[in-house]
């Protein structure tokens, strides 16, 4: 049996090749051999036999190396499928227009013979998180107190990742500053899950995860606060990383809890994943607290996988988090959880349960952090500032009328509520019983994470308790919402870096909703997670985690 | 130190130039007084705000406590002693700047108080009751660099040219510590005796004010870097002298917010951001001052340590060192502290020393009358401009006497509520100091003024002179430097705090200014002391070294070859002092005045000086006096 799971791909070849139009949970039945003698299609698709996805990074390099695609074809490709898709998701904010422009400055640099100094990221189309900041577009962080702002410059993260060749597509849409978990507090639009367009694509990175999914760009940033990257991920099928806190520099990133921020990376493999944290990792001597942790190559260590082992993750101790299986737990998030932890156990992992005590006070501890915080991260938007031309800012005779009147029209609901509960918490009085105390709770969670990863390589978890929620579904119940955070929150509270893959689906819509594994590592141990991420989803049998909206798609799959 | 930091951040300067914001346009091409009331157009970065009701808020009370005064009834309670009127400007001591006498030069001499008023308040103060007096004083440190960002900051730039996405406090920005701040904090706090914190960290003060563009100063709450120290000062003769030593509770670091322009109709208000971010250090005192002097020295102590560090111009006009003064009054005895007040606005140490002076009074006023419970916890405003008043010295006085009352009036109320909500600032590290990091600042740190006055004291020199020469660094390093060179400690004291000094004031220049150097005036002072110039030759030669700079010997030489060529013969400068060409002179005279040789042996010795002086005259007031003296009284008394 486990012979057939190792079927021989090896990221070295990449086969470029044709999807079948098979519906996604259907592996595909066609053999390797006959599928990579094809000649070389219009567009790079990246996607393995079997279901399994290969890099579109690679793929990209290697065509526009090979000269088989232009830059420009690729990006018109993706920006056509963008004009399709985008009237049903509501992915973007705003979509750039010099994105051909990008694209045609690389095809030059390639038939001037520059091809070897192409960066590693040349002619990826790049999905931007609209609170993150962008010098040539719009950067409202999904809120209407910030409309048409533009700053005057690219967050750090950006500007390493144009370094590297890549083009930033367009900013995604989000939940107001990133607080929620559904994309619907967007002070813009509400963002359709591309698995089914009734559902949400999760939150608060929503927008980055069903541009991704939907293959209107190849990665996106997200950013993750309580679980923001990773939540989105495993409700639209695709992978996301939360890097370690200080791992990539916030600046730039509208700040939600600064002790709390990350900025983290969706793509359609974990290799994608990996190569692009590498592009955008790294001291940042304009964020004091971004780590000077040496960047490992990730790259490499892809290469240097061998797929054909039988046992490749033997010896390898993973830890079950026993609360993230409680009750509240849908049984088809449980069952593929249990499905994942055997195809696990089957690349030779050793599974324990392992109990996290101070779990459950992960979230409202969380709460409170991230609420504190905001109170004061936001205290900024007061309609007097600079931001206050390009956004909301009343006339009033009067200064504490004009504060009320900007900060009343420009923020949401669920913004309002979290500033005053941020606010409360903080208040004389209140401080030592709120704000104190959490903190307390996170020192114990930092502890306990630290045990668990003594002993254990790896923990494991559901990326959420639930799959995509129904639009409107918790609107009106943020308690519900809140809730749903639990898998990740504590992830937050202790700086660690995870990964969610899709690992399998449960009953829902046309063909399925994804269910995403959550993988956590010791702090900078990004290598290690990337390295069992992509080993799990290369070998991951029966499942093809592209949505029907793209599957349908003649531009993605032609027959 | 762990921390590492970095000070310069050019990149980002590039990026908002290049970046051909327009709103950057903007702030450098459109005149303040072109800008309009929500004008969204260019309202940007200037931001425009409705004041008028805000400032009648915030100035209610003044213009309520007005009338107050002007009314009889405050004339009525003036003879109870609570108007209080200035009229120390004359006792200013001469610790203060340069500026500030000019102030106080401007205030007139009209100013005038019946003596016996002031002289029954203070004794009333004296017997029955006792200020307790507090001073924070915010220091804005002369890094080249902004606290958490790399904006240069300089007084008097054009508004908001010195500003960043960081000190802007725009979307994403985030602060990055300036490791002078560090440094800076560090001297100062052992200048001033403090314990260190090996670890502190930063925190968040939040309240919302159009000059704080992030909606909180980035600030040290419960862990600042440096707790209880003391300073020490010698009071001025004027004020009867003595040594105090005051505690210091706490300094911590914090960033400046920007400035709010009103306009002139008071219909908006305009935003400079160039000083938000500024690094400023927070001194706390202990409460052990109990008078408007001593307040005033320890705040003018303080300026010279700053000063003497180099980690500020402690310049007050500019704002570069600001107090804010805290006063309660007790009957004496009383173990608790009376209600505390808080004094704002006070730009030179004469304020703080007349402020205070005020409230005290104002104060024991209110517990004498039994209505201390009128006496809340608020913060007032020392109302410097004064007003003008005129009345009556009694019903049937013909003589108007002008006053100029100065007063403190209620700035904001309850005090007591505001809550800053601070909580740990979450985007900067801890600030970690080593014992060796701490041990090589201290190394470095120079003489401090309170170890130089004691040096100079036991120098000899008077408590006067001791004061003077201290005070400022520059003046203290030349008058080291010049008796370094082996110059008279007393003449060289005598020459700068003389001459040099009103030289300085003349020509309203400071002491590094000037091209006479230290060991010209050692020379000098050398050369008259051996006798070979005159005292008022000296002191030519002294004006022409201020002004031209050069050298004595060079300027001796000099002027011999000018006079040679007008008069052919003698040096005019260079005293004579070859014993053989006075004893000639001698001899000659002697000869010439054979009359008044025989009165001298005679008896009539005072004749002595009349030879004296035929010598000296043929000598054209060359021959050395002591010299001259010598051979005439040997000449004279010569058997013959």
């Amino acid at each position: 049996m486990l012979s057939t799971l190792h079927s021989p791909r090896s990221l070295s070849r990449f086969p470029l090749h044709l999807t079948s139009s098979v519906k996604p949970r259907a592996a595909s039945a066609s053999s390797a051999s006959s599928l990579s003698d094809y000649p070389p299609p219009p567009l790079p698709v990246a996607q393995s036999p079997g279901g399994a996805p290969a890099s579109q990074i690679l793929t990209i390099r290697r065509s526009l190396l090979s000269g088989s695609v232009t830059a420009t074809q690729l990006a018109e490709s993706y920006l056509s499928r963008l004009r399709l898709t985008e009237p049903q998701l509501n992915s973007f904010i705003h979509v750039s227009d010099s994105v051909l422009k990008s694209a045609q400055e690389i095809d030059d640099k390639i038939a001037k013979g520059g091809g070897e100094a192409l960066g590693p990221l040349a002619g990826v189309m790049v999905g931007v998180k609209d609170n993150i900041c962008t010098a040539d577009m719009p950067s409202t962080g999904g809120s209407r107190i910030l409309e048409n702002y533009r700053p005057p410059f690219d967050a750090t993260a950006v500007k390493r990742l144009k370094e590297k060749g890549g083009i930033v597509v367009g900013k995604t849409n989000l939940d107001e500053f990133g607080m929620g978990s559904t994309t619907e507090g967007s002070g813009f639009q509400v963002t359709a899950n591309p698995w089914d367009l009734g559902r949400v694509p999760g939150g608060s990175s929503g927008g980055s995860a069903s541009a991704v999914s939907a293959r209107q760009c190849v990665v996106s940033l997200g950013s993750d606060t309580g679980g923001s990257v990773r939540q989105p991920a495993s409700f639209c099928g695709v992978v996301g990383l939360k890097p370690t806190y200080g791992r990539v520099s916030r600046f730039g990133l509208m700040a939600y809890a600064s002790s709390l921020d990350v900025i983290g990376c969706l793509g359609t493999s974990v290799a994608d994943v990996g190569i692009f944290l590498n592009a955008i990792s790294g001291h940042d001597k304009f964020d004091a607290t971004s780590s000077k942790q040496e960047v490992p190559d990730f790259e490499s260590l892809f290469a240097s996988i061998n797929l054909l082992e039988s046992k490749p993750l033997s010896g390898l101790k993973v830890g079950l988090i026993r609360e993230t299986l409680d009750d509240g737990v849908d049984s088809g998030v449980k069952s593929a959880i249990n499905a994942a932890v055997l195809h696990m156990q089957e690349l030779g992992c050793i599974v324990n349960e392992v109990s996290l005590p101070s779990f459950s006070l992960g979230l409202p501890a969380y709460y409170i952090l991230a609420s504190s915080e905001s109170s004061s991260n936001l205290s900024r938007y007061d309609g007097v500032s600079l931001m206050s031309r390009y956004g909301k800012q009343t006339v009033s005779d009067e200064l504490n009328a004009l504060y009320a009147g900007s900060r009343a029209s420009g923020f949401g609901p669920e913004v309002k509520m979290r500033i005053l509960m941020g606010t409360y918490a903080l208040s004389a009085g209140y401080y030592d019983a709120y704000y104190k105390r959490a903190q307390q709770v996170r020192t114990l969670i930092r502890e306990s994470f630290k045990t668990a990863l003594d002993t254990n390589d790896i923990l494991i978890s559901p990326a959420a308790p639930s799959v995509a929620y129904k639009m409107g579904e918790k609107k009106n119940d943020p308690l519900s919402m809140y809730a749903g955070d639990i898998m990740t929150v504590n992830v937050n509270l202790a700086g660690l870096p995870a990964l969610v893959v899709p690992c399998g689906f449960v009953e829902g819509g046309s063909s399925g909703l994804p269910v995403g594994l959550q993988m956590i590592g010791a702090a900078f141990h990004e290598e290690k997670l990337l390295k069992i991420g992509h080993l799990f989803e290369q070998t991951l049998q029966g499942c093809r985690f592209v949505p029907p909206l793209v599957a349908d798609d003649p531009t993605w799959s032609r027959t | 130190m762990r921390r590492t930091v970095t000070a310069v951040v050019p990149a980002l300067l590039g990026y908002f130039i290049l970046s051909g914001l327009n709103c950057c346009r903007h702030l450098c091409l459109v005149p303040i007084a072109s800008l309009k009331l929500f004008n969204s157009a260019t309202g940007v970065w200037w931001r425009v705000i409705d004041f008028v009701n805000m400032a009648s808020t915030l100035f209610r009370n003044v213009i309520q406590a007005q009338p107050l005064f002007l009314n009889s009834s405050a004339l009525l309670r003036r003879k109870n002693g609570v108007l209080y009127c200035t009229m120390k400007s004359t006792s200013h001591s001469h610790t203060q700047t340069a500026t500030e006498e000019k102030q106080q030069q401007k205030s007139p001499q009209k100013i005038k108080v019946p003596p016996q008023k002031q002289m029954k308040e203070v004794s009333k103060i004296g017997a029955d009751y006792e200020a307790v007096i507090g001073i924070e004083t915010h220091v804005q440190l002369s890094t080249l660099t902004k606290a958490f960002c790399s904006c240069p900051y300089s007084y008097g730039a054009q508004p908001n040219t010195c500003i960043c996405p960081v000190c802007m406090g725009l979307p994403g920005a985030l602060p990055v510590l300036n490791s002078k701040v560090i440094e800076c904090a560090v001297k100062l706090a052992l200048a001033l005796n403090c314990r260190l914190s090996f670890s502190s960290k930063f925190d968040r003060k939040q309240y919302f004010y159009p000059d704080l563009p992030k909606g909180y100063q980035i600030s040290q709450f419960d862990i600042p870097i440096a707790t209880g120290g003391s300073i020490d000062l010698d009071l001025p003769l004027e004020f009867g002298g003595g040594h105090r030593r005051f505690g210091i509770t706490r300094i911590h670091m914090e960033e400046d917010a920007g400035k709010l322009m009103h306009s002139g109709n008071g219909s908006y208000s305009q935003v400079d951001l160039n000083r938000a971010g500024v690094p400023l250090l927070e001194i706390v005192s202990e409460p052990d001052m109990r008078t408007g002097i001593e307040a005033s020295e320890y705040a003018a102590e303080l300026q010279r340590v700053v000063r003497y560090l180099g980690v500020s111009n402690g310049n007050m006009q500019e704002g570069s060192l600001r107090c804010d003064v805290n006063v309660s009054v007790r009957p004496i005895g009383q173990a608790e502290f009376g209600t505390k007040v808080e004094i704002k606005n006070l730009n030179s140490f004469s304020a703080i020393n007349r402020a205070i002076d005020f409230e005290i009074s104002r104060q024991v006023n209110l517990h004498s009358q039994g209505q201390q419970d009128s006496i809340v916890q608020e913060t007032r405003l020392w109302e410097e401009e004064g007003k003008w008043m005129v009345f009556f010295e009694n019903t049937t006085a013909t003589d108007p006497i002008p006053f100029l009352v100065q007063k403190t009036v209620t700035m904001r109320k309850k005090e007591g509520l505001a809550d800053y909500r601070y909580f740990p600032e979450p985007d900067l590290p801890e600030v970690v100091l080593t014992k060796a990091y701490m041990d090589s600042v201290g190394k470095s740190l120079p003489e401090l003024p309170e170890a130089k006055r004691r040096r100079y004291e036991e120098m000899g020199l008077s408590m006067q002179d001791v004061l003077f020469l201290a005070n400022d660094i520059a003046v203290a390093d030349f008058f080291d430097a010049t008796i370094q060179k082996g110059a008279d400690v007393k003449l060289a004291a005598n020459w700068i705090m003389g001459d040099i000094a009103a030289y300085l004031k003349n020509e309203k220049l400071s002491i590094i200014d000037i091209k006479l150097v230290p060991h010209e005036l050692a020379e000098l002072i050398a050369s008259i002391k051996s006798g070979t110039i005159s005292g008022k030759i000296g002191k030519e030669i002294l004006f022409e070294l201020l002004a031209k700079g050069g050298t004595v010997k060079g300027l001796i030489e000099e002027k011999d070859l000018v006079q040679a060529s007008y008069c052919f013969s003698r040096s005019f400068l260079h005293r004579i002092t070859d014993l053989g060409d006075i004893e000639k002179m001698v001899d000659k005279v002697i000869a010439e005045n054979p009359k008044q040789l025989e009165q001298y042996r005679s008896g009539k010795t005072k004749l002595q000086g009349y030879f004296a002086g035929q010598v000296m005259k043929a000598s054209k007031g060359k021959a050395n006096p002591g010299i001259l003296n010598k051979v005439l009284v040997e000449k004279l008394n010569a058997k013959v």
